[in-house]
């Protein structure tokens, strides 16, 4: 993101008070760089320590421990994998955030459309009930959920009773609404004297002038299901059923305390469920800025 | 700017069409009805998975209600507000609500203070801003499952942290002592959630006029004022955003008691409200009891975020 000279707390362009001290601005930045960098450090550790201890064959939790020269191995994944089927898992959890992602862009995408540019009665309310909406607290919805799904419908343990809850995600509507309405009217004002239906507008002229969007809203909806944990939790019970964190947090509270040492098993479980939305996140960074969820959030 | 005589009178904006000229269906549904259409996948989703849980979670909670096996009819009688009688003198319940207290305590200041520092910090820079963005939103966009998974043995009895500590290291340590168990966890959401926070405040403050600095500077102003004078106040809209989202998600607490500190241990130290709703609702079979807490806390919080709308409104 190119970002020209800021002042925030230092001053980049010497004005004011700042240009009678520059080796005092300097400094000041300088050491503002080496907060920041520590406060980085500081978040990004755990994720090191996890990577570090999944790969040693006996992972202690002393300070000599962090810097490893020898002794990698492989064998902290074939034990979780035994005990949880890792592959299994990792489908289950595929299957999962893959059903909620096509919801969400399907539907999410058409309501979003709807929202920001056609003229229907009811439209108003329903931007209302959104916003109502995301105050509403899954918790409070869990146990009638529960009772709804998995009894009256009989879908616990399938993937229908997994996605539905999560089925469209409303923030990704809302960051929909807001890119479609940001689109200048005279292109559809065209297409439409040109004799596009409107369905025709919406696939061949908005959606593809919405494409970050669509980036912003994978990264947004993926996470979603990929790290839920209480509801999958709730309605499977059948363990080849479970996704990946659903199985691990399984592994920690029941497994572990039954086996030596579980330590490089968990930390193992962990960077399988980790790395996958990490890589994602560094790789597509660009889509995940301040404006997007924004724009998301406020609506 | 010149008036076109020529324009249909129908088309005329402003002016509301004659209504015998649309049809019936135009006139209830609106002038492009494919619209309703388009959303009604959502409403069906929004009606089934939110409206209805929502009704009947306040109705299960005035009734004397348990589960029953498809096909099997059991009576469920109104009992007023016996249920919420039941939950409000069960002490354990009362607890919960005091651990979420005492997680707010330390969370929410701590989530505002440090968020809006940190972005105003990062908005002042012009190199590596991306690298930093990622780090401090790695751990918000990673599953709690794995990140507790390393908590937990950084902060186990012979972890890294009472490793590093050495004598100071408390114990009974972290997890399982029933004064540290708490505020554990609260340090915890603050670390993952923190980076999401910091987007926000980003935003914001891409609203604040650079003028504002500029000047305030060529008044002599430093760093500390500007920062209380102009970043402060110019990011309110976004600091009642972020109490309210952190009020709300620090509510609804499960994951981090369930796993954490092993159900909310030690001795219900760190049981938050909702790990109550699933132990009675779904393992006890109290679903009655267990939406009543569940009411409570949706009440608490919204009152909770009104305050907020009154603290961060401009005196």
């Amino acid at each position: 993101m190119p970002r020209d000279s800021d002042s925030v707390l230092v001053d980049e362009d010497g004005t004011g008070t700042g240009q009678r001290h520059p080796a005092r601005r300097r400094r000041a930045r300088i050491l503002l760089y080496v907060v920041l960098a520590i406060v980085a450090l500081l978040f990004i550790f755990p994720f090191y320590f996890m990577a570090v201890g999944a790969f040693q064959k006996d992972p202690t939790t002393t300070l000599s421990s962090l810097a490893p020269t020898g002794r990698w191995t492989l064998s902290n994944f074939a034990t979780i994998n035994e005990r949880l089927g890792l592959l299994r898992a990792l489908a289950n959890s595929l299957v999962f955030t893959a059903g909620v992602l096509a919801g969400t862009l399907v539907f999410g995408l058409a309501a979003g459309y709807a929202l920001a540019r056609l003229n229907w009665r009811g439209r108003g309310a329903l931007f209302v009930i959104m916003l109502g909406v995301q105050m509403v607290p899954f918790q409070l919805l869990m146990i009638p959920l529960y009772v709804q799904i998995a009894g009256n419908y009989g879908l616990g343990d399938t993937y229908a009773g997994m996605i539905l809850p999560s089925l469209i995600n409303t923030t990704a509507v809302f960051i929909f609404r807001q890119f479609f309405r940001s689109l200048p009217e005279s292109i559809f004002e065209a297409a439409r004297i040109d004799g596009a239906s409107e369905l025709r507008v919406l696939r061949s002229i908005a959606i593809p002038m919405v494409r970050p969007a669509i980036a912003t809203v994978v990264l947004i909806t993926f996470i979603g299901p990929w790290n839920e944990f209480l509801w999958p939790f709730l309605i499977t019970k059948d363990s080849s059923m479970q996704p990946l964190a659903v199985a691990l947090a399984n592994y920690i509270s029941n497994v572990a305390g039954t086996v030596a040492n579980p330590n490089g098993a968990i930390l193992a479980g962990a960077c399988t469920l980790a790395f996958p939305v990490v890589i994602l996140f560094c790789l597509f960074q660009r889509y995940f800025t301040a404006s997007d969820i924004g724009a998301g959030i406020k609506g | 700017m010149t008036t076109s005589t020529s324009v249909a009178p129908t088309s005329t904006p402003g002016l509301p069409r004659p209504a015998t000229r649309d049809p019936w269906w135009r006139r209830l549904l609106g002038k492009q009805p494919l619209g309703l259409g388009m959303s009604l996948p959502y409403i069906v989703f929004l009606a089934l998975v939110m409206a209805y849980p929502l009704g009947y979670a306040v109705y299960i909670s005035f009734f004397d209600y348990v589960f029953t096996a498809p096909g099997v009819h059991a009576d469920h009688p109104f009992v007023g507000l016996a249920n919420y009688r039941a939950v409000l003198s069960d002490p354990r319940v009362l607890d919960s609500f005091g651990n979420i207290a005492v997680f707010l305590v330390i969370n929410v200041p701590l989530t505002v203070i440090l968020s809006m520092v940190l972005a105003s910090a990062l908005n002042s820079l012009t190199r590596w801003t991306a690298a930093f963005r990622v780090a401090f939103y790695v751990p918000y966009v990673t599953a709690s499952v794995s990140l507790i998974g390393v908590w937990m043995l950084m902060f186990s009895d012979d972890g890294l942290v009472n490793s590093l500590l050495g004598p100071l290291a408390p114990d009974p340590s972290w997890l399982v002592n029933s004064h540290l168990a708490m505020p554990s966890i609260a340090l915890f959401v603050t670390w993952k959630q923190l980076g999401f926070y910091v987007l926000l405040y980003l935003a914001a403050l891409q609203n604040v006029p650079r003028e504002l600095y500029e000047s305030a500077q060529v008044d002599g102003a430093g760093a500390v004022q500007r920062f209380r004078h102009i970043t402060v106040p110019g990011v309110r809209s976004a600091t009642l955003l972020v109490l309210v989202l952190a009020i709300i998600t620090g509510s609804n607490l499960f994951t981090e008691p369930y796993l954490l500190t092993s159900g909310g241990g030690p001795d219900g130290a760190s049981a938050s409200p909702v790990l109550l709703i699933y132990q009675k609702g779904i393992q006890q079979g109290n679903p009655d009891l267990a939406s009543a807490i569940g009411v409570i806390l949706v009440i608490l919080v919204g009152l909770l975020s009104l305050a907020s709308t009154r603290l961060t409104k401009e005196d």
